[in-house]
């Protein structure tokens, strides 16, 4: 269906098929079809109108010879901000080491071109915008080598490009930043020549970032840096339980406080909140610490963790709304009990803290405004400051500034924090308002990871395979009744996808299978977490398809090999190469052990081995191999790094205090005390990544690693153990 | 690993067993000789310093006051038997995997004094005091389970002059008395919710009373492991 | 309200602050150096780190009325050092940073580590770093940054 880099030579091919291929690989944050739904319709022949991207918005070769390329991404650390520019780069025959990149504000052109709005989400920074960058640097170069050749009247096919330098016949040269300005005057081409993969000379090499020396200097301007003149900081006091509203407050000691501009109410997106505006973070923090708030908690739900958990698994001995239906469903009651595992998993909810608790600035006049935020929704977070301040969204100017992490906080679909810093600036026209977040306000604020309960049984065949699978899920949907254009997707039969991804789209053979979901209410908001669905879902199969392999007596990987269905190719892929790697695992010292898991997530499959012993009545990771496919390699560097961070980042629901409970309505956890992701002496010592050589279209890599880790460390426990693991967070070994 | 001793406690004792039944006979001999010396031993019941009296039974009752407060969290909580200090009335693991370091004041990069300064820090919730640190392992009240270590093993361990930096009774009674980091337990700060933290059970002036107590007691120990 | 005289990179700067405020905020507001950063403020995740006096410092739970006429360096001026050089051309060179919040204090909590140990082991450099937190994951490359900037120092 996807046409390899090679074959493209013309941008309208294969675009309808490329949509399609989209579709049906939903998953992740966000899917859902370019354009309008009418598109999805399978009998419309139609192909939609193709988007067009005219260069001088996304590329700037200025006189001196810099190449300012504009990113529609938000740079959150997944380094867009230099892949993009890469693939751009390449095709442009650009001089690389004068490439600036900048990120695009919000705006039209800068939609993601197959999910058609401005966003980042599901890893798919590079698989939706490689296409669109390549011609866009393609259309440069023509539009540049026209130029030259006009100048020179010559043929264009006589002219070559190199390192930004036109050549001609006979000698002649002229380099880019001597010709951009009349080549921007030249209509763009509809239609370029694309390279072919052997002459890509930065696309598939390992790249270093263009934005490390500014993050090790202290030069680079995260949204919490910025600084502009006039500007006020906002802390609201939030209610404890979530829906609290504000009833009244004391604020008299509170304005006492040095610097202390003015306090006042706001709504929050359910609830209300009370702002506190002083000159200096200090300030504002003191004014709001000696709040008197009296909060009116009646008629909200005031959720216990411990009690949701209870309910979840007595919701899960019975069958919900069916998500897969294959084969037999009482296929499983024929085999006999010493031939089934019966198993109950508990997942806690998990908060996502970014190392850049939440922040934004917004400046409010009477009929426009200004927004700087380190946004993952540029398009519904414009449009959400309009509607607060009752403006058209083009009447927002909207600046996007790097984010110090988000694993998909920033990206919610209510566009909450953004509503809120409106709400201040409305009540200070003129004044740029920096509404800030503190930690423990970001930790307790909710939008996590939903807790779920999945009961499982499954049956053993005779060859050591599993005949039946029956599994049932419990657990928040945040995509049910958003009305958001992805819930008609997303949603089927009262089943949000994003729940069951990582069982609905099994990897293995199974001729019985049976899933089923509940999507319980609770009074806690919740979003999508770094590789969403898979992140639970895959620790549910990959550690029972490891009991599975023990039971048959079978190495891991060779199992799964053996198990996996036909067209599982990035797995088969991935896992053979992971077996390459993995030799170590024969020879372990005594007392370490090894685990093995792998996961998908769209299109880009991972597969880990963990080395683990136990230290401390811990477990410690000596060593990590990754195998990963995910087609064409854009940049081998920024695909191990990804790898590497998002192994880690998969470590959080392992730890012992990695969970986020809540009782009597309130957030337990509201700092890194309490709440302790892994820091360097829980990683492994050393990550090895190696990647399956590949010319398919590239799919992306953000979140793919993220769910292997957590199962091949269990994996690994049961083989020093003895005991299954299946209650998250890991508080006992 | 914590050494079970059999040592009565009396401040004479020394590292030699031999030595010690030696000198204690010595020293019955001379308190019977009415030399009125600071000691004494198992063997007998009284001893005086200057005009006091202080029977066993007294400064035994004399440590428990003691016990419970080098027990309680303000103190406990930097003798750990670990690589770690606690932290927390409920004694967890300091947060940001702080660890001991070779002399108690952490490692480069993360030492105490990272974030503990001279004073507590009341706007952050920081606690503070001159020369902020780990108690050193020989003077650990606690197991490696982070479980205090028992009444007997406590008072064994800070009567060991080979272990406390040689301090004799007298010596102990002004560490409790002027130590800056002992006195700091009375003045622990606010934690960064703006609360108190918790004192130890008893106040200061009671603490040193107490030690006095036990001191002209003759620093007697508990029996028992 | 309080006035300081502070040892910033070598420069004296006067502020006139709270005194309870935390150097963080002192060095983020008054003194625009931004280099520093708020992870948590409570001195849990190393984001805020600085030296003072050559310790390596969590400046977001140190009051700045309890500075004194200590020096500062932060992450602005630690490129004049020699080993902070080091360091930073490391952690370019292996490609450390993802989104970089954490790496200021990553980089000042490194060079405290190599300015007491020209060449640590696995173990030191765990220990050292061990309370920085970095939710991109970067740690495995930020052991190999710090091996590489003591073989260039060494």
């Amino acid at each position: 269906m996807r046409a390899t880099p090679k074959d493209e030579t013309d941008m309208h091919v294969n675009r309808r098929s490329f949509l399609f291929a989209s579709a049906a690989a939903a998953g992740g944050l966000l899917v859902s079809l370019y354009l309008d739904l009418s598109a999805a319709a399978p009998e419309r022949n139609q192909a939609p109108p193709a988007k067009v991207y005219p260069p001088d918005a996304f590329v700037n070769i200025r006189p001196d010879g810099k190449i300012v390329i504009t990113v529609n991404r938000l740079e959150v650390g997944q380094g867009a901000q230099t892949a993009l520019p890469m693939i751009l780069a390449d095709e442009l025959d650009a001089d690389w080491s004068q490439v600036i990149a900048q990120l695009a504000p919000a705006g039209e052109l800068y939609k993601d071109p197959v999910i058609g709005i401005q966003m980042i989400g599901g890893s798919c920074s590079i698989p939706n915008s490689f296409q669109q960058y390549r011609e866009l640097g393609a259309k440069t170069r023509a539009m540049l080598i026209a130029t030259a050749a006009d100048r020179w009247g010559v043929p264009a096919d006589q002219c070559r490009t190199k390192d930004s330098v036109v050549y001609g016949p006979g000698n002649r040269s002229a380099r880019y930043a001597e010709l951009a300005e009349d080549a921007a005057r030249r209509p763009a081409p509809t239609v370029v020549q694309l390279k072919s993969a052997s002459q890509f000379h930065l696309i598939g090499k390992p790249v270093r970032r263009l934005d490390s020396r500014a993050k090790c200097d202290g030069s680079q301007t995260f949204s919490l840096d910025l600084d502009l003149p006039g500007m006020l900081i906002a802390l609201l006091a939030r209610p404890p339980v979530f829906g609290g509203r504000v009833r009244g407050f004391d604020d008299r000691e509170a304005r006492n406080v040095s610097g202390v501009r003015d306090i006042f109410e706001i709504p929050l997106v359910t609830g209300s909140a009370v702002a506190v505006v002083a000159d200096r973070f200090w300030a504002a923090k003191q004014a709001r610490d000696r709040m008197k708030v009296d909060w009116d908690l009646s008629g909200i739900d005031h959720p216990d963790s411990l009690q949701l958990f209870a309910k979840y698994k007595e919701i899960a001995q019975m069958p919900g709304n069916i998500a897969v239906r294959l084969g037999d469903e009482h296929a499983i009651d024929q085999i006999p009990a010493a031939d089934r595992i019966q198993a109950e998993y508990e997942f806690p909810y998990l908060a996502h803290a970014p190392m850049e608790p939440l922040n934004l600035t917004v400046r409010y006049e009477r009929d426009r405004a200004e927004a700087w935020v380190p946004s993952q929704i540029a398009t519904w977070e414009q449009a959400a400051i309009a509607e607060v301040l009752g403006l058209r969204p083009e009447k927002v100017t909207f600046h996007v500034l790097s984010a110090g992490g988000s694993f998909g906080r920033r990206g919610t679909t209510d566009s909450h924090f953004v509503r809120e810093a409106a709400a201040i600036a409305q009540r200070l026209p003129g004044t740029p308002v920096k509404l800030i977040y503190t930690r423990e306000d970001d930790m307790k604020s909710g939008y996590y990871r939903p807790m779920f309960v999945h009961r499982v049984e499954v049956g053993i065949g005779p060859d050591g395979m599993p005949i039946a699978w029956k599994h049932v899920i419990v657990g928040q949907s945040f995509v049910i009744g958003t009305g958001v254009i992805q819930e008609a997707i997303l949603v089927k039969n009262g089943v949000d996808k994003l729940a069951t991804e990582g069982t609905d789209d099994s990897p293995y053979t199974l001729p019985n299978m049976h899933l089923s979901v509940h999507h319980p209410k609770a009074n806690v908001p919740t979003l999508s977490h770094r590789s969403v669905g898979y992140g639970h879902n895959s620790f549910v199969r990959e550690t029972l398809v490891d009991e599975l392999a023990t039971r048959a007596k079978a190495d891991p990987i060779a199992y799964r090999l053996k198990l996996l269905k036909p067209d599982a190719k990035k797995f088969r892929t991935s896992l053979t190469l992971l077996d390459q790697k993995s030799g170590w695992r024969h020879r372990l010292p005594r007392h370490h052990a090894s685990g093995i898991a792998c996961s998908e997530y769209n299109g880009t499959c991972v597969a880990c081995a963990v080395e683990v012993s136990i230290e401390n009545k811990r477990p410690r990771m000596h060593r990590a191999t990754l195998a990963v496919d995910c087609g064409l390699a854009v940049n081998p560097l920024s695909i191990e790094n990804q790898m590497q961070g998002g192994l880690v980042f998969g470590l959080t629901q392992l730890m012992a205090n990695g969970a986020i409970t809540l009782k009597d309505g309130r957030v337990e956890q509201s700092n890194f005390d309490r709440y302790a992701p892994p820091y360097m002496p829980d990683a492994p010592v050393s990550i090895d990544v190696h990647i399956v050589p590949s010319a398919e279209q590239p799919t992306g890599v953000g979140e793919p690693p993220v769910p292997v880790i957590a199962p091949a460390v269990v994996n690994a426990l049961f083989r020093l153990t003895g005991k299954r693991y299946r209650s998250l967070p890991l508080t006992t070994v | 690993m914590l050494l079970r001793s059999r040592r009565t406690g009396s401040v004479f004792d020394q590292a030699a067993p031999n030595a010690n039944r030696i000198l204690r006979s010595v020293t019955v001999m001379l308190v019977a000789g009415g030399a009125g010396l600071l000691l004494m031993s198992s063997a007998s019941p009284q001893a005086r310093h200057g005009d006091r009296a202080r029977t066993r039974t007294e400064g035994l009752a004399a440590w428990q006051q003691v016990y419970s407060v080098l027990t309680s969290p303000r103190c406990i909580n930097c003798h750990t038997a670990t690589n770690y200090p606690q932290q927390g009335d409920d004694r967890h693991r300091h947060f940001a995997t702080v660890i001991r370091g070779p002399e108690g004041k952490g490692v480069a990069g993360l030492n105490c004094a990272s974030c503990h300064q001279e004073t507590n820090a009341d706007s952050t919730g920081v606690p503070g005091g001159h020369n902020w640190h780990l108690a050193p392992l020989s003077m650990r009240w606690q197991d490696l389970n982070d479980e205090p270590l028992s009444s007997a093993a406590v008072c064994r361990a800070i009567t060991d002059q080979s272990k406390n930096h040689n301090l004799d009774g007298p010596g102990l009674l002004k560490h409790h008395e002027e130590e800056a980091l002992v006195r700091w337990a009375w003045q622990p700060g606010r934690r960064p919710d703006g609360t108190m933290r918790t004192l130890p059970p008893l106040t200061h002036e009671e603490f040193v009373a107490a030690t006095r107590r036990w001191v002209e007691a003759g620093t007697p120990c508990p029996p028992g492991r | 309200m309080a006035t300081y005289e502070l040892n910033v990179n070598g420069q004296r700067k006067q502020v006139n602050v709270d005194p309870t405020t935390p150097l963080l905020w002192v060095l983020r507001e008054e003194l625009k150096l931004t280099g520093t950063k708020y992870g948590c403020g409570i001195s849990a995740c190393g984001a805020c780190t600085v030296h003072v006096a050559g310790i390596a410092t969590r400046s977001c739970v140190v009051p700045v009325s309890l500075i004194g006429d200590r020096p500062i360096v932060t992450i602005e001026g630690i490129g004049n050092d020699p080993v902070g050089r080091a360091v930073q051309d490391a952690w370019v060179e292996k490609d450390v940073v993802q989104c970089g919040y954490c790496q200021s204090g990553q980089i000042m909590s490194a060079v405290a580590l190599l300015k007491t140990t020209a060449r640590p082991t696995d173990a030191n450099i765990e220990q050292s770093l061990g309370g920085n937190l970095c939710r991109c994951g970067t740690y495995v490359r930020i052991r190999e940054a710090i091996k590489r900037a003591s073989g260039q120092l060494t």
